[in-house]
């Protein structure tokens, strides 16, 4: 079935808010090109209307980057970053969808709402990251990772600007890696 | 959390109990509302949930209202509204009478902004504004035109970006915690309840805005309801989508042209 051709690949989340954007400075220049998954950023940040943060990334790696809009395609080897005040959600068939309802966590996007939704459907071959922040986005979320068989990675607050957020998930689920951003980049690019 | 399967089974149920079809909602956003919604009201779990919504027409319809995104706000994107009163409204202005739908209108604060461009323009008295919604809840809150008032800081900026240069506090009277909208504005409104997924065409307009209610549907339901706005949009007229949403998967953008880079196209045949 062709639904079953394309759904073996991987998906890596990075979620993020203060703090996080300087990690990202430090590991994109040195990405090798992801062939075998699919790379998304959720990040905090000011609700504004350009692609501001897009486009910065995308400076800043030679991964492509897909802009994304709803019922964008999902797919291995490219970069997408969650457009500000929307929700970013996962749909069974490899679509990303959108979602304007209530913020969770003061955030929307919000980390804990594009876990549990990529969980659900990525389950053992979704890997959540969460880095440095100031608020408890995410921790939830790679609870629900961890449930569905995912992996967990969480930056090691000792390295990060705002220790409370890669803390609050440590503080709530046993990740696979805690990793400084030196370690984390060897992790993004000898993934299989 | 439901799973997949469970979510096919409510859908399945809720349209042979009540007739009201969810099939071409996505599925992932559909999926958190109900999560939302179970632990909203408490239930035990998924089956007494659905029980529930099969047996308990009042419940059923409590489901509905709370399934459905009522999130907006005024003057979202103030770019936007910046584009529609310098470059659209004044095409429109040309005409007669201007026939705005406004669908899934949720609780109306977009209608409003939209009142204000035209009552800045001098165009509100030659316009009619129908806005719907499926959820009558939410229509009954747009007709009142009764807001919080701790958001009308953020409204106001927006509106500044949006390029007013009125005292917004001037189109409102403040009053316990909430804000109500001037009579002057909702004159020209008319609100009715319409179901995107079932009911079809009842006018002909001149624009017609749908932003960020296509982003809960599948792609087939989409194209239906870009089809019917198709149906709606008399020659020249213009549709306005959210600012992630597009027509450009749907065979119909052969007939329209986009307005530089905006969420807005217009007819052309």
């Amino acid at each position: 079935m062709e639904e079953n051709q394309i759904a073996n690949f991987k998906v890596v989340i990075v979620g993020g808010s203060a703090g996080s954007l300087e990690v990202l400075m430090k590991v994109l220049p040195q990405l090798k090109p992801i062939s075998k998954f699919a790379l998304i950023f959720v990040l905090h940040r000011k609700s504004a209307e350009d692609n501001t943060l897009e486009q910065l990334i995308a400076m800043k790696t030679i991964i492509p980057v897909k802009h994304v809009e709803d019922k964008t395609p999902l797919l291995p080897g490219f970069i997408y970053v969650a457009p500000s005040d929307y929700h970013l959600l996962f749909e069974t068939h490899h679509e990303l969808s959108l979602d304007t309802s209530e913020k969770v966590n003061y955030s929307r996007p919000s980390i804990d709402v594009s876990f549990e939704s990529a969980a659900g459907v990525y389950g053992s071959l979704l890997t959540g990251v969460l880095l440095s922040g100031a608020n408890a986005d995410g921790a939830y979320g790679l609870r629900i990772i961890k449930q569905h068989g995912g992996k967990v990675v969480v930056q090691d607050p000792a390295t990060a600007d705002m220790p409370f957020m890669p803390q609050s998930a440590l503080n709530s689920v046993t990740p696979d890696f805690v990793l400084g951003v030196e370690e984390l980049l060897h992790f993004i690019n000898n993934m299989k | 959390m439901v799973n997949d399967r469970q979510l096919e089974v409510l859908i399945n149920d809720v349209y042979e109990y009540h007739g009201f079809d969810f099939g071409g909602y996505s599925r992932a956003s559909l999926k958190r509302r109900v999560d939302r919604l179970i632990q909203l009201d408490g239930f035990a779990d998924f089956t007494v949930f659905l029980s529930k919504v099969r047996s308990d027409v009042a419940y059923f319809k409590h489901m509905v209202e709370e399934i459905t995104v009522n999130v907006t706000e005024m003057f979202r994107d103030p770019h936007f509204y910046k584009v529609l009163r310098e470059e659209i409204l004044p095409m429109l202005a040309t005409k007669p009478f201007i026939r705005f739908w406004h669908a899934g209108c949720a609780t109306g604060e977009e209608v409003y902004s939209m009142a204000i461009l035209l009552k800045e323009a001098n165009l509100l008295h030659k316009s009619l504004l129908y806005a719907t919604d499926i959820n009558p809840l939410v229509l009954d809150t747009a007709k009142k035109g009764i807001f919080q008032l701790r958001m009308i800081k953020s409204y106001s900026e927006n509106y500044m970006a949006s390029g007013g240069k009125n005292d917004f506090s001037q189109y409102y009277t403040a009053n316990y915690g909430l804000a109500k909208f001037s009579e002057v504005l909702s004159e020209k409104m008319v609100f009715s309840l319409h179901n995107l997924v079932s009911d079809g065409s009842f006018n002909e307009f001149d624009i017609i805005l749908c932003r960020n209610v296509l982003i809960y549907f599948d792609k087939d339901l989409q194209e239906r309801a870009l089809q019917l706005f198709d149906d709606s949009l008399s020659k020249l007229g213009y549709l306005a989508l959210g600012t992630k949403e597009t027509i450009k998967f749907s065979p119909m953008q052969d007939r329209y042209e986009q307005i530089h880079k905006e969420k807005i196209w217009k007819k052309t045949k």
